[in-house]
């Protein structure tokens, strides 16, 4: 029932996400924020050259929004800036879509059951649109809107 | 254990005939029966309704005011009998200070733009409470910022009920309006309005009521309140959507400059002068929301006929029956829990965030509102960033307060 949209590794993820810190030595900084449900994000990166080396963040949201920030700072991590942007596009496919699941996504899959829930795409894709304002330094905070 | 049960709950009327009343509430949700717990966002609609707004595209539909023919004279009766049953429904003087509008947040609208825009100036104060919809707010603001007049805030307390020695501090003789909302859509809160009206009054400044989340609860009598203007939405009293009501004392509409410029609001045009019509007609230009405006009035019928006083004695008990449920349940925290209250029930679980509430209740057939509910200042009082909100209406049960208990539950197995 439930189970389709919270499953196993989201509800984990969520209860305990992982890159949850600010970051001392970060490069690159940026905000995100759902004004529809308050939930705020802020994300740090340490780029080296073209590569995200590191990732982290920090803020409150609902379950789906922090476990999916929290699984996105472990995907990133190691691959360069295209790498990063061109898995944003998968995962954004992955949501609003109906194309089988690219195998490319790795764990970020257990969030195809989001796509049925259309309110709640934006909790999914906060934390994406934060990483592409960070890796593309926009000056504004990053909105759903 | 509650003290309560639900059979503790007597409606003066039957409630399971009224939901027959009620088609939406007939179907199942993702294969459960619907709990349809979010009011205070749009009420349901009763059968009386939909069969006026189909009996007029299906017989009456013409334009009012203006055909000699037997439909158009049809549909002006029956549009015009919608003002004369407002008038019983808030009691107003005359049906002349009845203005039909899109809805509070258009009532408000207009208020600001033409009472406003006359009457203030630099240095004017204008007071609004803490507790405001959006709608009773950005009005304000914007008004204040063209003026360059001054917007103050009545405070409130922990429970969500307004601070009213904090209000007599903020009156002064550059007071010029008080808006405050009747009943708080997200807390709940009944704002003592006759008092705040009689304050203003006494300081030389009008008060406009946002009656959006009263009317649907509660007998309102504009005249023993003696508001100056009163706002209401149609879908929020089973009515349909776009279409509410501005109502206005007379002589301050007569001295108020017209809305908007069009058909219907004049008497006269020439190219070098035109004459507006009376009011409330000075304030309606083009062709208004027929449909909306006969399914208002049989919305409003429906009402009268139960009584808005058993409705809001029903309500009562229904509010009490799932204060006291939902105390019960451990991690919970009621956001307003003011001692008059009518209609909604919003709350906050420790370590769950609304919108996973929202999502799992949801699944269980069970609709509620999560989010900020167009009150962002209210969160930010309470420091959460959105609630869970349950809102009733006449046609809710006992029974679907247990159901909601039971909801929250598998929420917390869920995140357990």
């Amino acid at each position: 029932m439930v189970h389709d949209l919270y499953q196993e590794t989201i509800l984990d993820h969520s209860k305990r996400p992982r890159n949850y810190h600010a970051m001392d030595d970060a490069n690159r900084h940026a905000d995100g924020y759902n004004p529809l449900c308050g939930d705020k994000l802020k994300l740090f990166l340490r780029m080296e050259g073209d590569i995200v080396q590191d990732a982290s963040f920090i803020g409150a949201g609902c379950a789906i929004s922090t476990s999916s920030a929290s699984l996105m700072t472990e995907s990133v991590k190691g691959k360069t800036r295209d790498e990063a942007l061109q898995l944003l596009e998968k995962f954004h496919e992955l949501l609003t879509t109906d194309v089988s699941v690219s195998k490319d996504l790795g764990k970020l899959v257990v969030f195809c059951g989001v796509r049925d829930y259309p309110a709640r795409v934006k909790c999914a894709t906060l934390a994406w649109h934060t990483l592409k304002n960070a890796l593309t330094q926009a000056a504004e905070p990053a909105t759903t809107e | 254990m509650s003290t309560l049960s639900s059979t503790a709950v007597n409606a003066p009327f039957d409630v399971e005939k009224i939901r027959e009343d009620f088609p939406v509430l007939k179907q199942t949700v993702h294969g459960k029966p619907l709990v349809y717990l979010d009011s205070a966002a749009t009420a349901q609609k009763p059968q009386v309704v939909i069969d006026a707004i189909r009996h007029f595209h299906e017989v009456d539909c013409a334009n009012i005011h203006r055909g000699v023919h037997e439909l158009s004279q049809r549909s002006t009766a029956a549009y015009e009998e919608t003002r004369a049953q407002v008038r019983r429904f808030l009691h107003a003087k005359s049906k002349d200070e009845l203005i039909f509008v899109r809805g509070t947040t258009e009532a408000i609208n207009l208020v600001t733009a033409t009472w406003g825009r006359k009457n203030i100036q630099a240095g004017d104060e204008i007071i609004i409470s803490a507790m405001e919809h959006h709608s009773n707010i950005v009005p304000w603001q914007m008004l204040c910022e063209e003026k360059d007049a001054k917007l103050r805030v009545i405070p409130m307390n922990d429970r969500g009920e307004l601070i009213m020695e904090e209000y007599a501090k903020l009156l002064n003789p550059r007071t010029r309006m008080v808006a405050v909302t009747h009943v708080s859509n997200a807390l709940g809160t009944i704002n003592p309005v006759r008092e705040i009206i009689q304050m203003a009054h006494k300081a030389g400044a009008l008060a406009l009521i946002d009656g959006a989340q009263s009317t649907p609860h509660m007998k309102v009598d504009v005249q023993a309140l003696d508001a100056d203007f009163y706002a209401f939405s149609g879908h929020k009293v089973l009515g349909p959507t776009g279409i509410g009501i501005l109502y206005g004392k007379k002589n301050l509409l007569e001295a108020m400059p017209p809305y908007q410029g069009g058909g219907d609001m004049i008497k006269v045009v020439t190219f070098e002068k035109t004459t507006y019509n009376d009011v409330p007609y000075k304030f309606e230009a083009g062709t208004p929301n027929i449909a909306g405006g006969i399914g208002l009035g049989a919305a409003l019928n429906y009402i009268m006929k139960l009584s808005a006083d058993h409705i809001a004695a029903y309500e009562h008990q229904l509010l009490e029956y799932g204060t006291e449920r939902l105390s019960e349940i451990p991690g919970l925290r009621l956001i307003g829990t003011a001692r008059q209250k009518a209609g909604v029930l919003s709350f906050v679980i420790e370590d769950i965030h609304p919108h996973d509430i929202g999502t799992i209740l949801d699944k269980q057939g069970i609709a509620v509102r999560t989010g900020h509910h167009c009150a962002q200042p209210v969160m930010d009082f309470f420091h959460v960033p959105a609630t869970t909100r349950a809102s009733l209406a006449l046609y809710n049960t006992a029974a679907e307060i247990d159901q909601l208990v039971a909801g929250i539950h598998k929420v917390k197995e869920v995140f357990s």
